[in-house]
Parts: structure tokens; sequence; C-alpha cells
């Protein structure tokens, strides 16, 4: 006997316990604390910082812990939490040339002031599996020496000097805000760049390879790639003047690719940029491949119907929480569509049939 | 969500509010209009109906009445999540009755009890535009609205016709908003379709991915598309309801034993336990256990 379902809420509730229980997994095995997810797994904590745009490492790590892993899902507690913090300014634009770097690279030229400084990369590290990691993950103290804080100008300046790189003129515009508008389209490059920044990695990736792989081939080098600490002001309108509230960790990218000219701009250089919180490298080089291929028509460029070409398509599509939300939502209820869908395929299935036997009656 | 008196009353902040109510008015008076809306991440997915919850945020006062359904019943999963979670941020009074709530929101179906003045229905909407699935892209759309170009939808139902002799469309039925906009319903069965128009509450409708807002207001005339020699139906399973007998109701198909044995009950929980309360009984609530008096067998397309 059927009888109206019931019980949704108890089941919920159970569900939740559950899922409390897996979460912690077997209780024999010592619980992960925030500060080892923190310290241990940077790069997801860093990940889920620049995707859940918001910098707080230990927020990261909680929401890490309590997603069981899932990034995607940690990136959404972030946001939702952001969504309810009171918003008291807004920073002074960092300087990135005045970045503390723990790593510079750039492979357009040997060697320029500052200098090539590798920092903590897996570049050229062999992927074989560390079982003393197994057993032991003492490791021990990599070598220090002194340097003397020398100033590392940006790669790009020196192109720039020549007259070989585009111009980037100085703008005073304030940028939109992707998180207090509607994002609508046509968007400049500084609410493309906002969208690109906290964009899922994966599918960033995946454009930006495919742009390498001829679809709107923009030929990137990646004239310089860093990361390090740089600080944050804040105008104080009581002080009149801006002070450091903070530091922040950041990969910036520029890529110089190669550009014949166009119809409007001479052959020169141009550029693609990337900036993502955190040590978040993979990412960064993506954006500035995307933020190249998103640049055709300012450029003169034949838009040439690759997708990362099309900024709506782009932009529509980046952002994971809502991509995961309307994917992962037709595990809901569907079935007062379906029942209407059920009517209407009967209805249509007894017509043809009844027009066959009509046919093969004739 | 244990420690809720850190959140602003219904989750939002009074800021967000108003940008949302601004974009409301602005749909009310711009009926089927879609209106974007900085529409925040909310503490569940999107499409879970994040554009409804931030709309019912908006308009909840302390002393409403609050009811949530989704698919017609009171009593599914994510009613249930949305329910509670209104219960714990706002601390408002909820029901299941669709007389005393005065404001309901709503997934995929509009209450069978006619709504009156003073509610406020409040639609979950995945899809907000009617054309997005014949123009993808919003900036062409959204020019399609501004010049009242409605030929490629007109083409799609006459395609449907022709190919099929029917409207192939069964939810989400598209309608013109006083002579003007095209506007989707959001996934309504095109049975719910008639209730739209003329209806004494106000209709508000929150896409929250896609970020819009869009709305009727009282008395609104709604109409579904369609063309003279093929009138507009609505139509749901030919049966009556299998708990309450009511035969004016949408229907849900359940399948009830291994043999595939189908039985019809109202969608709408609420009315059709309203409908019991007062006597009325249905042919399979007078059942004896899992004995079946009427069975419908799948596709009797040969009858």
């Amino acid at each position: 006997m059927y009888v109206a379902v019931k019980g949704g809420e108890a089941a919920i509730e159970n569900a939740h316990a559950w899922l409390a229980e897996e979460r912690r997994g077997d209780k024999s095995v010592a619980e992960l604390s925030v500060a080892q997810i923190r310290e241990q797994l940077a790069l997801a904590v860093n990940r889920v910082m620049a995707e859940g745009s918001l910098y707080d490492p230990d927020l990261a790590a909680l929401a890490i812990k309590q997603a069981r892993g899932d990034l995607i899902e940690a990136i959404f507690l972030i946001r939702a939490y952001r969504t309810t913090l009171p918003r008291f300014g807004v920073s002074e634009p960092i300087d990135t040339g005045a970045m503390d770097c723990d790593r510079r690279i750039s492979a357009t030229f040997k060697d320029l002031p500052g200098g090539q400084v590798l920092g903590p990369t897996f570049d050229y590290t062999h992927r074989l599996l560390d079982f003393k990691l197994a057993a032991d993950g003492e490791v021990p103290a990599a070598p220090v020496r002194d340097t003397s804080p020398a100033p590392v100008p940006h790669v790009a300046e020196f192109l720039n000097d020549e007259g070989l790189m585009e111009e980037a003129p100085h703008d005073d515009t304030p940028p939109p805000d992707l998180t207090r508008e509607p994002l609508e389209m046509p968007a400049d490059r500084a609410l493309r760049l906002q969208a690109l920044t906290r964009s899922d990695e994966g599918f960033t990736l995946g454009l930006a390879y495919s742009t390498q792989r001829g679809y709107a081939r923009n030929h990137a080098f990646v004239g310089e790639l860093r990361i390090g600490a740089v600080p944050v002001e804040m105008d104080i309108p009581e002080l009149g003047f801006s002070v450091e509230i903070g530091e922040i960790t950041v990969t910036e990218c520029e890529t110089v690719n190669q550009f014949q000219g166009s119809k409007t701009e001479p052959p020169q250089f141009t550029r693609g940029y990337g900036l993502v919180f955190g040590q978040t490298e993979r990412k960064a080089i993506s954006m500035a491949l995307v933020d190249r291929a998103l640049r055709w028509q300012e450029l003169g460029e034949d838009f040439v119907g690759a997708p990362a070409q099309d900024a709506e398509f782009v932009l529509y599509h980046a952002d994971n929480i809502q991509a995961t939300g309307f994917l992962e939502h037709i595990k809901l209820p569907h079935y007062v569509d379906f029942q209407s869908e059920l009517e209407l395929v009967r209805k249509l299935r007894r017509e043809a049939m009844q027009n066959t036997m009509q046919e093969a009656a004739e | 969500m244990t420690q809720t008196s850190d959140y602003n009353f219904a989750y939002l902040d009074e800021q967000t509010k108003r940008m949302i109510r601004r974009a409301i008015l602005k749909g009310l008076a711009i009926p089927g209009y879609q209106v974007p809306f900085a529409s925040r991440e909310m503490p569940m997915p999107y499409g879970w109906g994040t554009g409804g919850v931030q709309v019912s945020a908006a308009v909840l006062r302390p002393e409403d009445t609050f009811k949530v359904i989704d698919q017609g019943a009171d009593d599914t999963t994510n009613a249930v999540s949305i329910r509670t979670f209104f219960e714990r941020t706002a601390g408002i009074e909820t029901t299941t009755t669709t007389g005393d709530a005065t404001v309901i929101q709503t997934r995929h179906r509009i209450p069978e009890e006619p709504l009156s003045e003073g509610q406020i229905l409040v639609y979950q909407v995945p899809i907000p535009e009617p054309l997005r699935f014949l123009e993808p892209r919003e900036s062409e759309t959204r020019k399609m609205h501004s010049l009242e170009e409605y030929g490629l939808m007109h083409v799609k139902l006459y395609e449907d016709i022709s190919r099929h002799g029917h409207i192939a469309t069964s939810y989400a039925y598209p309608v013109k908003v006083e002579g003007r906009y095209v506007m989707d319903p959001s996934p309504i069965p095109k049975f719910d379709n008639p209730k739209l128009g003329d209806m004494a509450a106000i209709q508000l409708f929150g896409a929250g991915r896609e970020q819009r807002i869009y709305a009727l207001p009282p008395y609104t005339n709604a109409v579904s598309l369609d063309f003279e020699d093929h009138p507009f139906e609505a139509s749901k399973a030919d049966h009556p309801c299998g708990l309450c007998g009511a035969e004016d109701s949408y229907l849900d198909e359940v399948i009830i034993d291994d043999d595939g044995t189908r039985m019809y009950v109202c969608s709408d929980t609420d009315y059709c336990e309203g409908r019991r309360a007062a006597g009325f009984v249905g042919a399979m609530a007078q059942a004896g256990d899992g004995e079946i008096l009427t069975t419908q067998r799948e596709l009797e397309i040969t009858a």
C-alpha cells in the first residue's frame, strides 16, 4: 500500500550524521588538525583561497577538512562564508614589483636583473614515489644563504623600453566588482581577469591548453612568473594616508605573445596576464593564456570561433561553484517535469503506432 | 548552521536585501522582464534554489508564515532543507497548509488551492531565459527581448507541430506577459500554466546562478504561447488521485510493486491531505494491504 512519502527531515539528519562519521574516518587513526592541513597541504589551501576569493589559510584549511578533501566543496564553503562578511573598504592596488620573491623565473631571458630564482618548485623533481615519506616525513633543513634585498623589476619593462611591447596605459577607472554586480556582457578586461582569477583551475587549464594546440593559438612565452609576498595597504580616511594592514602571497604571470600586427596595431609583443592568490602557478599561467586569447577584439585579431576567445562562453562557465551546483542539481527530484514528459511521450507514441497500424491495414 | 545568531535575520545582510528588493520592484514594474541582480553565494548550491532563497530572504518579515514545496510536496528533501534554513536563520513560523502561508517558495509547481491577495509565491528558476535553448548567447537573447523578436520561438513551436502533431513542450512552457515579454514560468508542468495569469497573489521568480529576478504582479495577463488551430492545452495524467480521488489535480505516477504496477497520486501533498481529511477517499486508499484495485500497465499504446 502506497502512502505519500514522508520522512525527508529524518533522512536528511541521518545522512548528515553518517557523513560526519565518514569524514572522521577510522578513529584509531589520529585526527588531522587544521594546522597540519594549512602547513602540509599548502597548495590545496592556496587553491581554495584563490577560487574561494578569500585570503585566509586557516579558514581554507578548515574548509578542506570539513569537505573531506573535496576542494570544490571546500571552495564552496569559503564562498558561502565570504558573502556574509562585512566590507570595510577597498585596498590600494598591490605592487607586485615590490614583491619579496620566493620564486621568479623568466623563460624569455637567460639572465636578468633580480636573477632567476627557482624557489620551492616541483619542476625538476623526478616524479618517483618517495616511500620514505610513508614512514617518516622528516626532512633535513634546506641550505640557506644571505641575500641582499635587491629590486626585482618586471621583465616586461625591458621590452617596453625598446617599444617592442604593447603599451599598457595607466588607467584609474575603478574596476567593476564581480561579487557586487551581476556579470553582464560585454565584459571589460578588468572584469574578465577578476572572473578568471577565481575560475576553476581545471577549466582554465583546459582552455589555455586548447590555445596552445591551435584553437586561437597565440604563441605565449612566460615572460615572467613570480611568487612571493606583497604588502596590502589600505587608505584610512581618518588618517589621510594608507597603512599596511597585512601581507599576502600571490602568483603573477606575464606572458609575452608574438603578434604579427593587425589592421589597427603594428607588429609587437602583446601581453597576457595572470594574478592568483597563493602559490598557484599552473592557474596563473593558464589565466594569462586565456586572458590573451580573450583580447582578440581590442588587438584587432580575427575571431576564429575558438572557445578560449569567446568571453561569454568562458566567463559564464568558468566558475566551478556555479557549474557544480547546476550540474549536481539534476540529482534533485524532477518527477513532476518527468511526469509531464511521460504523458507527452506516451501520447506521441500512441499516435505514431496508430498511424503505423493504419498504414499496414491499408 | 549551529551558530545562527551570527547571521542577520533571514541570513542575508540588509544591504543585500535592499539590492534584491530593488530588483524585485523593478521586476514588478515591468512584468516578465528579467532584471539582472548581483546574486550572492548562498550556503546551498547553485541550482538548488538559491534564487528563490534570496528572493524569500528579501521579502520575509518576522511575522510571516512560510511554506516550501518541491515538486508540490512539503516533505521532499530539498523543501525540508530550505524550510529548515529559514526556521534557523529567520526564526519564522512555517506551515504546510497553503492557505495559512504568507510566503510560499516553490520548485516546479503552483499549489492546487487558489492563492489569495496578500500571499507571495516565490519560484526557484534554473534557466530564466525562455529563448536560451534556441540561442545560447545572453547578449543575443537580451537583444531579442528588447526588439520583441520572438519569431524564433514561434518557429520552434510550429516545427514541433509539423513533426509530432503537438507542441512537444510539456513543462517550462513559455508565456507572453501583458502582450510584451515572453517569459519562462520555471519548470512547472504546463498543467499549471493557466494559474499563472490573473493570479491574486504576487509571483516572484528568482534565478540565483543566472543572476536574474522577474515578477508577475497580481492579476497580470500571462498567456501560454499557441496557435489558433493548435490551442494551448493543459494536460495531466488521465486518472483520479488514488488516495483522495481528486480529478482536477496534477498527479505523480508511482511504481508500487515489482510488476511495475502504477498508482497516481496528487503531487500537491497539502491538497491531497486536505481532501482526505474532508472525507474524500480515492480508489486505492480503500484497498486492503498490498491489494491494488486498479492497475495501470506501462504504455498501453495498443489500447
